[in-house]
C-alpha cells in the first residue's frame, strides 16, 4: 500500500465528524459498545477490556460550524468544549454509551457535570488523576479509580472484565504505544520522510478505530515510507509544545512545516503516549496500570511537577532528545494549563540558549498566514544565527 | 465620593487584618514560620497548631483589586510573559511580588517557609504555586482533594485525603516549622473553628427574614473574610463572629436592613441569589448598582468557596484529620455542576428570592465554565428567569459599568413586570 493510500484513508477518518469508522465497528455486532474520552489521558486499556471501543473526542476542529455550542460558553472560554457540545447536541456522539472526562483542567471537569445533565442515560465519569508527589499514595488512589471505572463499565456491558481481559488489553496498548514511539522516533530521525501532517492524521485515525486496525495501518505506513524515501530539505528542527488538549487545525501543522520547520517533537494527542514505558503484564493488571501512571516520568502541564527544577529542565531536555534547534510554544487561546506553564517553560528554554517563539491558536483558526510568517521568520533566524547553543 | 458607611464588625475586621499583616511583617524578628495556602480547602487550624502564620494569596489579590493596585500588578506580570488569557489573581499576586511584595495593607510580606498547595476545586492553584516556587525557591507540599464528580464524597477519596494529610502534609509542616505535630492543639483550634462557624451560619440564615438584615453577597464577603483566611480556629475569630452575630441580631430585631456603603438598605424591593465571585476593582460601584435599586442579595455561592457551613458542616475536633478532609471536599468549587445547581435552586426557594444573577468572571474557569447551562437549568427548575453579567476578579479592564448597569436595570424591570402580571392574574 502506498503512503498516499494510507494517508488518504486516515484523512477520511479525520474529516468524518459523524465518526463513521466507529459506527461501522459498532454495527458489526449487537453487543458492541463505544466509550468516549476527552483529552488528555484516559486508560483506554480499561475501556477495551470491558468490550468498549475507545473513541477520542477532540472537538470539531475547523470543520464544524458552531451553532449550539456557543450558547453554552462565554467568549473567554477555550473553543474545544463548545465544539464538543456541538458534536453532541447535533447527534454526532449518540453512538457513545459512556464518556470519561479526565482532570485536564476546570473546563473539562465542569463539562463532565454538564454531560450528566444533558445526557442522563449515558455513563459519565470524571477521572481525577492523582497529583500527589508520593507514588505509593498516588498508586493506591488511581488503582481505586480504575477499579471503579472497570466495575461500572462491566455492569454497563453486562459482563465484567476479567484480569485476563485486561492483561490482553494492556498488551495491545503496550504494542500501540511502542508503535507510536517508533513513528515519533522515525520522524525525529528522518522528518522529511514523516511529515507531521501525515503522522498527525494517522494518529487521529487511531483515536476512533480499534487499536488492532491502527497497528496494521501504522505498519503499512512505515513500510510505505521506507519504500518511498524523500529528500531532506534545509529546514530547522523544531519542538512544538502546548497543544496537548485542544488540537491545532491541520492547516496550522502544515503551515509550520511549509514555513521551513521540521516538527521533530510535539505534544499533539498526548494521551496516546502519556505512559512512556510498557505496563507490566505480571501480577494484578489494574495495579500494574495504576503503578505505570504513578511512576511515569512524563512531564506535562496537566500534572503537578514535584521537582522544583523540573519546569526549567523539561524543555532543554526535550530539545536535546529531539536534537532540535528551537521551540514553538503553540497554545490554544484561554488554555489554562498551557498558558500558565508557558512562562516557566520558556524561562528554562531561554536560559539554556534555545530560540523560542510563541503564538496562540484556536482549533477553528482559519487564517494561517500569520503563523506561516512567524514560523518562517523563526526558521530563517535559526539558519542565520544558529539554533540551540 | 463620600466616605463609605461601615458596620462595627467591618471596623473590627479591618483591625484584625491590619494586625495580621503587621505580625507578618515582623516575622524576621519573631521567627514565626509562614505558610502560604489557598482559601478553598485551607487548613488554617492545622497551620496555626504549628504556631505558623497563614498567608492567602487570593485575599491579597482581591484586596489589591479593592485598593486599585491590581491593574499595575497585572501589567507587570504580563510584561514578564504571562498571558492576558489567564487568571488575574495569579498575575496580580506575581506582579505584587515583582513590585517589592508590599501587601495591600502597605506592609512587607515575608517569604513563605512552606507553600501548602491545597489543590481544592481549582486547577489554577497548582500552577500558581508552581510559579511561586520558582520565585521563592521554598518547599511545596501538595494536598490533592478529589473533586466531587459524582456529587458526593466517596469513602476512598476521604481515605486518600487522610493519608496525604498524615503522610505528606503534617510531616512537611513539621519540617518547615521545626515543631512537632500536636493533635491536642489541633483539636483546640478545631473547637474554636466550630464555634465561629455556628455564629456565621446564624448570620447567613438571618437573610431569610424580611427585610434581610444582611446583604448575602456584598456584605457577606466581609463577614466571611476572617473565617476564610487567617482567623478560623483562633480566639479573635470566635470573638469576631460573636460580635457580628450580636450586631446582626440587633439589626434584625429592629427590622432594619444591611448597611451598604451608601447607607442602610431598609426598603428592599428585590431579593436576589447570586452565583460567582464579585468584581473587586469596582466593588463599591457594583454594590451601589444593586442598593440604588433596592436590591438585596439574600444568599450567594461565592461566600461558600471557603466552606459550605450553612448546609451543616462543622469542623469536628473528635475527628481532627477526617474533619479537615470533609471540609476540603465540601468547598463550593469542589462540587460538581449538578450539586451547584441544586444549591442555587435551594437558596432561591429557602430564601424566597425574586430572582438570581450570575456574575461570570473571565479569570475563573472553575466558576465560569458551565454557568450558562446553570442559568438555564435553574430557570427550568425554579420557574424564575435569571440574569447573566460578565466582569472579572481584579482586572479593571473587564468591568463595563454601563453595560452591567443596563443589564441589571432591565432585569429589575423584568421582575417588576412579572409581579405586575402575577397581580393581574390574582
Amino acid at each position: 500500500m502506498s503512503r498516499a493510500t494510507v494517508v488518504d484513508w486516515a484523512r477520511e477518518i479525520y474529516e468524518d465528524l459523524h465518526f463513521g469508522a466507529a459506527r461501522r465497528w459498532l454495527a458489526e455486532g449487537p453487543d458492541r459498545r463505544a466509550a468516549g474520552y476527552l483529552p488528555v489521558y484516559a486508560p483506554r486499556e480499561i475501556l477495551h477490556a470491558c468490550g468498549f471501543l475507545p473513541v477520542g473526542i477532540h472537538g470539531g476542529g475547523d470543520r464544524l460550524e458552531i451553532i449550539r455550542g456557543d450558547a453554552f460558553y462565554q467568549s473567554y472560554i477555550c473553543h474545544l468544549p463548545r465544539s464538543v457540545i456541538e458534536l453532541a447536541q447535533s447527534g454526532r456522539l449518540d453512538m457513545l454509551s459512556a464518556v470519561l472526562f479526565p482532570s485536564t483542567c476546570d473546563v473539562i471537569r465542569n463539562l463532565s457535570g454538564m454531560w450528566k445533565l444533558l445526557y442522563p442515560d449515558i455513563y459519565v465519569r470524571y477521572l481525577d488523576v492523582p497529583q500527589g508527589a508520593d507514588p505509593a499514595a498516588s498508586t493506591d488512589f488511581w488503582e481505586g479509580e480504575l477499579r471503579r471505572v472497570m466495575t461500572d463499565l462491566g455492569d454497563l456491558a453486562g459482563r465484567p472484565a476479567t484480569d485476563q481481559d485486561l492483561r490482553r488489553s494492556i498488551a495491545l496498548y503496550n504494542e500501540t504505544r511502542a508503535m507510536i514511539r517508533m513513528l515519533y522516533q522515525t520522524r525525529q530521525e528522518r522528518p522529511w520522510d514523516v511529515p507531521s501532517e501525515e503522522l498527525y492524521l494517522l494518529l487521529r485515525a487511531g483515536e476512533v478505530i480499534p487499536a488492532e486496525d491502527f497497528l496494521a495501518k501504522a505498519r503499512e505506513y512505515l513500510a510505505a515510507i521506507a519504500a518511498e524515501p524523500r529528500r531532506p530539505r534545509d529546514n530547522s528542527r523544531i519542538v512544538v509544545t502546548g497543544a496537548f488538549c485542544e488540537q491545532p487545525p491541520l492547516g496550522l501543522i502544515k503551515s509550520i512545516e511549509r514555513a521551513g520547520c521540521y516538527i521533530v517533537d510535539d505534544d499533539f494527542l498526548l494521551g496516546n503516549r502519556f505512559l512512556q514505558h510498557e505496563v507490566s503484564l505480571e501480577g494484578d493488571p489494574v495495579r500494574a496500570l495504576a503503578e505505570s501512571f504513578a511512576r511515569n516520568d512524563r512531564r506535562t502541564s496537566v500534572l503537578y511537577e514535584p521537582d522544583p527544577r523540573g519546569k526549567k529542565r523539561v524543555m532543554p531536555e526535550r530539545v536535546a532528545a529531539a536534537r532540535a534547534d528551537g521551540i514553538i510554544f503553540a497554545a490554544p487561546s484561554f488554555c489554562d494549563p498551557a498558558l500558565l506553564d508557558q512562562p516557566m517553560l520558556r524561562l528554562g528554554a531561554e536560559a539554556a540558549g534555545i530560540p523560542c517563539i510563541a503564538f496562540k491558536y484556536s482549533e477553528n483558526s482559519g487564517q494561517f498566514q500569520q503563523f506561516r510568517e512567524q514560523a518562517g521568520t523563526f526558521s530563517d533566524s535559526i539558519k542565520l544565527w544558529g539554533g540551540t547553543s | 465620593m463620600k466616605e463609605a458607611l461601615k458596620d462595627r464588625s467591618m471596623v473590627l475586621q479591618k483591625e484584625m487584618i491590619a494586625g495580621h499583616f503587621a505580625r507578618l511583617e515582623r516575622v524576621s524578628e519573631t521567627r514565626e514560620p509562614v505558610v502560604y495556602t489557598f482559601v478553598p480547602g485551607n487548613l488554617v487550624e492545622l497551620i496555626r497548631s504549628f504556631d505558623a502564620l497563614p498567608v492567602l494569596p487570593e485575599i491579597n489579590a482581591l484586596q489589591s483589586g479593592m485598593r486599585k493596585l491590581s491593574a499595575d500588578f497585572i501589567a507587570e506580570a504580563e510584561r514578564a510573559g504571562h498571558s492576558e488569557d489567564v487568571c488575574t489573581y495569579v498575575k496580580c499576586d506575581l506582579g505584587m511580588l515583582k513590585s517589592g511584595n508590599i501587601s495591600p495593607a502597605g506592609t512587607r510580606l515575608p517569604k513563605p517557609d512552606l507553600l501548602l498547595l491545597s489543590y481544592t476545586g481549582c486547577y489554577t492553584f497548582m500552577k500558581w504555586f508552581e510559579l511561586l516556587r520558582e520565585e521563592y525557591e521554598c518547599p511545596v507540599v501538595l494536598f490533592h482533594v478529589p473533586y466531587q464528580g459524582d456529587g458526593k464524597l466517596e469513602p476512598e477519596h476521604r481515605a486518600y485525603m487522610i493519608r496525604q494529610l498524615r503522610e505528606q502534609v503534617i510531616p512537611a509542616l513539621e519540617r518547615a516549622t521545626g515543631r512537632k505535630y500536636d493533635e491536642d492543639k489541633l483539636r483546640e483550634r478545631l473547637t474554636l473553628a466550630a464555634q465561629a462557624e455556628d455564629d456565621l451560619v446564624a448570620v447567613l440564615h438571618s437573610a431569610k427574614r424580611r427585610p434581610s438584615p444582611i446583604d448575602g453577597y456584598f456584605g457577606t464577603v466581609y463577614y466571611v473574610g476572617p473565617i476564610f483566611s487567617a482567623f478560623r480556629g483562633t480566639p479573635e475569630g470566635v470573638e469576631y463572629y460573636r460580635a457580628l452575630r450580636e450586631e446582626i441580631e440587633e439589626r434584625a430585631a429592629a427590622g432594619l436592613g444591611p448597611i451598604t456603603p451608601d447607607g442602610p438598605l431598609n426598603e428592599q424591593k428585590y431579593r436576589l441569589v447570586v452565583e460567582g465571585p464579585p468584581n473587586w476593582t469596582h466593588f463599591r460601584d457594583f454594590w451601589k448598582m444593586f442598593s440604588d435599586e433596592g436590591a438585596v442579595v439574600v444568599a450567594s455561592t461565592y461566600t461558600k468557596v471557603g466552606g459550605t457551613y450553612d448546609f451543616g458542616f462543622r469542623h469536628n475536633p473528635a475527628d481532627p484529620i477526617g474533619t479537615m478532609a470533609d471540609y476540603c471536599s465540601g468547598c463550593y468549587t469542589n462540587l460538581n455542576l449538578p450539586s451547584r445547581i441544586d444549591m442555587l435552586a435551594r437558596y432561591i426557594q429557602e430564601y424566597e428570592a425574586d430572582g438570581f444573577l450570575i456574575n461570570s468572571v473571565k479569570s475563573c474557569n472553575s466558576f465560569s465554565a458551565g454557568q450558562l447551562m446553570m442559568l438555564r437549568e435553574i430557570e427550568k427548575r425554579t420557574g424564575i428567569a435569571g440574569a447573566f453579567i460578565e466582569s472579572d476578579l481584579v482586572d479593571p479592564r473587564y468591568f463595563g459599568a454601563a453595560n452591567i448597569k443596563n443589564r441589571l436595570e432591565s432585569y429589575f424591570q423584568m421582575i417588576d413586570a412579572r409581579r405586575a402580571g402575577e397581580a393581574v392574574a390574582v
